[in-house]
């Protein structure tokens, strides 16, 4: 099978997001299992992050993942893999450098020729990823992508470290996303980006064996400063307020950001992401993961404005209101 | 310049909304985690809040030296002065 996408069908008024597939490990690690590895309890964990239970990775690997959640989204889109030209996958915790997970996801699904790249801007990768593949449509470099958000934190994890190994988790989550058509609205909005250098060094995954720190208190502040205002910018720049959405998609950190940040945009009424409990904080997997499971529970009608809203490690930051698939 | 109770109220006020804390329950011998139950991240929310309304900045560094209510209060009224 040998597809010639050298010659895209030239640039697009925008693009849209035709399907979703998430990916999770078997293995459930529950609040009680942590307390019996370090010092902690189901209820300090509730109390403070809001996370039950997170998935942990057996063997698979980011690219593992990464495939079997794209995979997922490229059935349900009803393309074939020879349609496929462009794949981005956002992560921060791949361990290999090369070959990247992209290709990797490429010459696992037989997609054969496609442009692939990662993306690393932690936990904003998939906001990121979807912007640029975006873009790369917009200017006729692409056509139909696949769009992959794969962490396995569980290699960058302190296992002896109570204030951080209770957070995290593993997954994938995955959207293939088309041009529109001339006469077709693009179903995903302008993307509202940027980052707090400043503040580089507040989360980190460093060194030759490198663990997830950060400093809870300092991210916790910024967030509860910052984001309100950008989140609204990123609906602004799609000509909508947050009252006009019908569900909010925020990277999954920690319960006790994502609700009062949803109370201060004013969402209350839409349907808002909340996949923590059961999935702990899988950074650049958080968005595609909670969205392809609100998309297959069928909370959010097809064509409603979802924000994506990713933040974390840099800090950076990207939101876009999308279409829902 | 604003009091100490009056700051003391101010802040009575910010811990009952973001914390839950019963406003008769506060006093400046009162420690946030001890007595008042205030956690790490509580104590953020009620920095941000206390920052907007007593118009101070207080810096992340300064946040754990806030142990008691009294310590926020002379903090809060010398960075208004």
């Amino acid at each position: 099978m040998t597809a010639d996408h050298s010659h895209p069908t030239g640039p697009a008024r925008g693009s849209k997001i035709i399907a979703m597939g998430h990916y999770q490990p078997a293995r459930v690690l529950t609040n009680d299992d942590l307390a019996r590895m370090v010092d902690t309890s189901d209820e300090w964990i509730r109390d403070r992050v809001g996370i039950v239970t997170r998935r942990i990775a057996d063997t698979e690997t980011v690219a593992d993942m990464a495939t079997a959640a794209a995979g997922k989204a490229l059935a349900a889109s009803g393309l074939s893999a020879a349609d496929i030209d462009l794949i981005a996958v956002a992560t921060c915790s791949s361990v290999d450098r090369c070959p990247n997970v992209a290709t990797r996801v490429a010459a696992k699904l037989g997609i054969s020729s496609p442009a692939a790249y990662d993306i690393n801007t932690a936990c904003s990768g998939y906001e990121y990823a979807l912007a640029t593949v975006d873009h790369a449509i917009r200017a006729g470099a692409a056509t139909n992508a696949i769009v992959i958000g794969a962490e396995k934190l569980s290699d960058v994890t302190d296992w002896t470290d109570r204030s951080s190994c209770v957070l995290f988790g593993d997954g994938a989550g995955a959207a293939v996303v088309t041009a529109v058509g001339d006469d077709e609205e693009p179903g995903i909005g302008p993307v509202l980006w940027g980052s707090a250098p400043e503040k580089s060094d507040v989360i980190t995954i460093e060194g030759w064996r490198p663990y997830i720190q950060q400093s809870g208190q300092t991210v916790f502040r910024w967030a509860m400063v910052a984001l309100p205002l950008l989140a609204e910018k990123a609906c602004a720049a799609a000509g909508l307020t947050p009252k006009d959405l019908v569900a909010f998609v925020p990277h999954q950190a920690n319960l006790r950001i994502i609700e009062p940040l949803a109370r201060k945009l004013g969402v209350e009424d839409a349907v808002v992401a909340k996949d923590i409990i059961e999935s702990g904080n899988t950074s650049a997997a958080s968005v595609p993961l909670a969205l392809s499971k609100m998309v297959e529970r069928r909370e959010i009608p097809s064509g409603a404005p979802v924000l994506l809203f990713g933040f974390g490690g840099g800090l950076t930051y990207a939101g876009q209101v999308i279409r829902c698939p | 310049m604003t009091t100490r109770d009056e700051i003391t109220s101010g802040l009575s006020e910010i811990l009952e909304e973001v914390a839950g804390v019963n406003p008769d329950d506060v006093a400046e011998d009162k420690s946030f985690t001890d007595d008042l139950d205030v956690d790490s991240l509580s104590m953020v929310e009620v920095v941000v809040a206390a920052e907007e309304k007593f118009s101070v900045k207080i810096p992340d560094d300064e946040v754990q030296n806030l142990k008691t209510v009294g310590d926020a209060v002379t903090y809060i009224q010398k960075a208004s002065a």
